[in-house]
């Protein structure tokens, strides 16, 4: 199962998510430098608000606002669900 | 009350973040014609974050659904549960949809415990524009946006730049709004580059009786803002009348620099002086 959402625009982020063995969170972004430990937690927050821990999360992130990042992780998940 | 709206795609997060900063006075959240099939969930993703999480949002938000015979309206219309919502944006919209989107927003908002909302139809249909007279009573309109892009399609005309072509439904629009007290908003001039076009056209629009217009690139709102604001020489002039009026509040009719001034000029005053001080030119 995999799901895909968002894209790599200026101030969006890209996010595919896919079924693990266990939770596993890649951040590739441009701001990572400053912010890598405030995008993990949008990442793991939504994670755990979705009650998904066996996941592997990669963000390639193009300077995403909390709020994009979330949502887009959240599309990719209901794309995942809806991978069947 | 409006002079310039702004079409935001729902999908686009540098145009969302930038939203409150526009020069609009009111910014529609699009969820409809931006957004591909496979982007639908996405952008309405993207926009409930948006609206629950920004610190900063536009004064006013007007939210464009997909037309009630699709499977996103409804979940569109969840949306309105973040009462971040001004407006909803209806798209072609004739007596039919109006009835049925009432129907529904009748149930879905006391069954949700929301309060009322706003619609501003979208009349960008031959039905539309032929049955205007007959849904601009309702009583949740408060605005009348024209749609020329699907019109002409729907008319199978070639849509120019001299609008001519669009000079009935446009005229429908402000006279259906004009009766009833409806914000008569004209349809955006779609060239981005041509400013100037933009300027002609919509002194014309304005000089009908449109009362606002839409716009599909922050570049056009200076322009717009502009010609659908009273002007200086206008505020003066109503300033003038109003304290002449106040003067004599029981003269029916009086002169003024040598013209006659009765009830229907000291009514037109009063709306310039309203406009002018809603958006602060005086």
């Amino acid at each position: 199962m995999k799901g895909i959402a968002g894209s790599k625009e200026s101030n969006d982020c890209l996010i595919t998510i896919e079924s693990s063995v266990k939770r596993k969170i890649e951040i590739n972004s441009i701001v990572g430098v400053f912010f890598y430990d405030q995008i993990l937690k949008v990442v793991e927050d939504t994670l755990d608000e979705q009650g998904l821990h066996n996941v592997k999360v990669i963000v390639e992130d193009k300077g995403a606002l909390d709020y994009t990042i979330k949502s887009r992780l959240l599309t990719a998940i209901e794309r995942m669900r809806e991978d069947v | 009350m409006f002079r310039s709206l702004l079409f935001i795609p729902g999908n686009n997060p540098s145009m969302l973040q930038n939203a409150d900063v526009f020069l609009a006075d009111a910014i529609i959240i699009d969820l409809e014609d931006a957004i591909s099939i496979k982007e639908k969930d996405n952008a309405r993703n993207l926009v409930h974050n948006y609206l629950t999480t920004s610190s900063v949002l536009p004064k006013q938000i007007v939210l464009r659904v997909n037309s009630i015979d699709t499977v996103w309206f409804k979940k569109d219309l969840d949306l309105l549960k973040t009462n971040k919502i001004n407006y909803l944006l209806i798209p072609k919209v004739d007596s039919k949809t109006m009835i049925e989107v009432n129907e529904y927003l009748d149930a879905f908002l006391l069954n949700n415990n929301l309060d009322e909302i706003k619609i501003i139809a979208l009349v960008e249909t031959a039905r539309g524009v032929t049955e205007i007279d007959k849904f601009a009573e309702n009583k949740r309109l408060c605005a009348i946006l024209l749609g020329a892009e699907d019109l002409t399609n729907d008319l199978e005309i070639k849509r120019t730049e001299t609008n001519q072509e669009i000079f009935y439904a446009r005229s429908k629009v402000i006279y259906a709004c004009a009766a009833n007290k409806l914000i008569a908003i004209d349809t955006p001039f779609t060239n981005i580059n041509d400013l100037l076009g933009l300027e002609k056209d919509s002194d014309f629009s304005n000089s009908l009786g449109m009362k606002a217009r839409a716009c599909i690139h922050p570049n056009q709102l200076e322009t717009v803002n502009r010609i659908y604001s009273p002007s200086n020489e206008e505020i003066n002039w109503a300033l003038e009348v109003f304290k002449a009026h106040q003067a004599n509040p029981n003269v029916g009719a009086f002169q003024l620099k040598g013209k006659m001034i009765d009830k229907p000029i000291i009514e037109r005053a009063k709306k310039i002086i309203e406009k002018a001080k809603l958006f602060n030119l005086m």
